[in-house]
């Protein structure tokens, strides 16, 4: 095995870290902290979250594990995440308020590759997965690069996400905002209009399976940013594992989140847990 | 704190339990601090098995209330595989490593024993008769007379000292125990996870995990696990490395004075990894 450090380490353990801000937007919910002991994060990271306040004794009496957040954004010393109640840990998340402690393990993961010189990136996100992208773009753009940002929505209040990156083409389910359909037929209608391009993709599994059939299909490479369920974030766990082209098991954790498409098994969907747990 | 086990001096009585911690990929996300800032006294290795395994389809996860079901499967690159990759990357940790093995019967508990006897890293073999996701530990571990059978007849293959991890999920653990002292364990270590199920929130009746039946970890066991702590101290004179669901020094502490020698953290360093330094400190704090 290389020894090559791939990826920006975190330290080791938790540390505790104070609510600056926080912030409505639709139905998420952003907050802020300093962190002046970690190392910036790159796009694509993600950390384990938890509240150091009751953590516990939510809904089915849960959470006991913390949750793994991609980061939104980073830059002197403050890290931003996004998150969206849909179980016991994001609801809890989402109560804290300004002076609240979280607790945080990271920057974990292997984040996103640089597209190469003179390709254009597409950002193909969906819903509460468009937060990886929008610090990948924030990335890009100060390099210099060609991007384009094609996010897909349910309905127009969850379209309010589209605000955490510049100058989005916005699909919804319901057709209340912007193209009326799937955020897939963007990308296909940027392909066709230029395919030397590299995507870049986080979202639903469902609309990942998409990018990663589009992509296999059109030879245009996609990194894929997953967003499994997990346990620990570390590699020790094994749970978040994925099935990969070759048949074995990945844990996104380490081996990702971000994975290229053609690494990934055409029936990796299979098994993936379903949102709400 | 410096404690002897079966003749493997260890600093703190505080180690991982097996598969629940990854040295090698914790490496990768946490570069030298790992080791530098290493919170276990020995290094208990995930389980190995003579051939490789894939491990069970996902979901593997289920979270309950103080505590998680999971499915795992027992993944690992078999034993050609962890001799090749595995053990030089262990071999340059701080600490003691004890390797943990499983067979579906003696003679592959045999030939894993006679592979491991040349490898001077190794201090120690834990024997696995005790997971309840793979169908062939469950019955030895749960049946003394099994376990006997076992031991009896793979304990002359190895010069080390062999841990028993005996399993929750049978009748009277302190019977199994006092067989795996009569057989030649030189240590006993519990408890592995209890065999649980995780129900599909939206399909009535089906499991959750992709391997159908999970073992519940975590808080939620502790009780169970200080309860059969103490039945196998009252029956066995071996030294015991006591797990399951350990948190705090001062749970570990109640290990301790329960008759454990060692205590095992798991589940808890998922939600911190230096769970376990803490642990170590504030069992002498508490001294």
């Amino acid at each position: 095995m290389s020894n090559a450090v791939d990826r920006v380490q975190a330290p080791f353990g938790t540390r505790e870290l104070a609510i600056a801000a926080t912030e409505e937007v639709g139905p998420y919910r952003v907050f802020s902290c300093m962190d002046p002991g970690g190392p910036a994060p790159s796009a694509g990271q993600f950390y384990m979250l938890s509240s150091v306040a009751r953590w516990g004794g939510g809904s089915d009496e849960r959470p006991y594990l913390p949750r793994a957040i991609s980061v939104l954004a980073a830059g002197d010393g403050q890290l931003s995440f996004v998150v969206e109640a849909v179980g016991p840990g994001t609801e809890r998340l989402a109560e804290l308020a300004e002076g609240d402690w979280l607790r945080v393990l990271g920057p974990l993961g292997k984040g996103f590759t640089a597209p190469p010189s003179g390709a254009r990136a597409l950002l193909c996100g969906g819903g509460i997965g468009v937060a990886p992208l929008a610090i990948l773009q924030q990335e890009l753009l100060a390099s210099g690069c060609d991007v384009a940002a094609l996010l897909g929505f349910r309905d127009r209040g969850h379209a309010a996400g589209a605000e955490f990156l510049e100058g989005a083409q916005v699909a919804t389910d319901d057709g209340s905002v912007g193209h009326s359909g799937l955020v897939t037929e963007l990308l296909l209608a940027e392909l066709d209009r230029d395919a030397a391009a590299v995507i870049y993709s986080c979202g639903p599994p469902q609309m990942l399976d998409a990018v990663r059939a589009i992509s296999v299909a059109s030879g245009v490479p996609a990194q894929l940013a997953l967003e499994a369920p997990m346990a620990c974030g570390y590699g020790a766990c094994y749970g978040c594992v994925v099935k990969s082209a070759d048949g074995s098991y990945r844990r996104s954790c380490v081996d990702g989140p971000v994975i290229n498409a053609d690494e990934l098994a055409a029936d990796w969907l299979e098994g993936t847990p379903k949102d709400g747990h | 704190m410096a404690i002897d086990l079966c003749g493997i001096a260890l600093e703190h009585p505080v180690i991982n339990g097996s598969g629940t911690f990854d040295v090698i990929a914790a490496r990768r996300v946490f570069g030298e601090a790992l080791d530098t800032e290493f919170p276990f006294s020995a290094f208990v290795s995930k389980t190995i098995t003579l051939e490789p395994r894939l491990g069970n389809p996902p979901p593997r996860l289920f979270e309950t209330a103080s505590g998680l079901i999971n499915s795992i499967g027992l993944p690992n690159r078999g034993l050609a595989g962890y001799l090749e990759h595995d053990l030089p990357e262990l071999s340059s940790l701080p600490v003691p490593l004890i390797t943990n093995v499983m067979g579906s019967n003696a003679d592959e508990v045999g030939q894993l024993f006679e592979a491991l006897e040349g490898c001077t890293e190794i201090a120690a073999i834990e024997l696995n008769v005790s997971c309840p996701n793979v169908k062939t530990g469950l019955d030895i571990g749960s049946d003394p007379a099994e376990l006997s059978k076992l031991l009896g007849s793979v304990r002359s293959k190895t010069s080390k000292p062999v841990i028993v991890k005996l399993t929750p999920n049978t009748a009277n653990v302190a019977l199994v125990a006092s067989a795996a002292e009569a057989s030649g364990a030189d240590a006993v270590s519990l408890i592995n996870t209890l065999r649980a199920f995780a129900a599909d929130p939206s399909r009535p009746g089906k499991a959750w995990l992709g391997g159908g039946t999970g073992g519940q970890s975590g808080p939620a066991i502790r009780s169970v696990a200080l309860a059969q702590t103490v039945a196998v101290s009252s029956a066995v004179s071996l030294p015991i490395v006591a797990m399951g669901g350990i948190s705090t020094a001062a749970n570990a502490r109640q290990f301790l004075d329960a008759g454990a020698l060692i205590i095992a953290v798991g589940t808890e360093s998922f939600r911190d990894p230096a769970t376990a330094a803490q642990i170590r400190d504030g069992l002498v704090a508490l001294s």
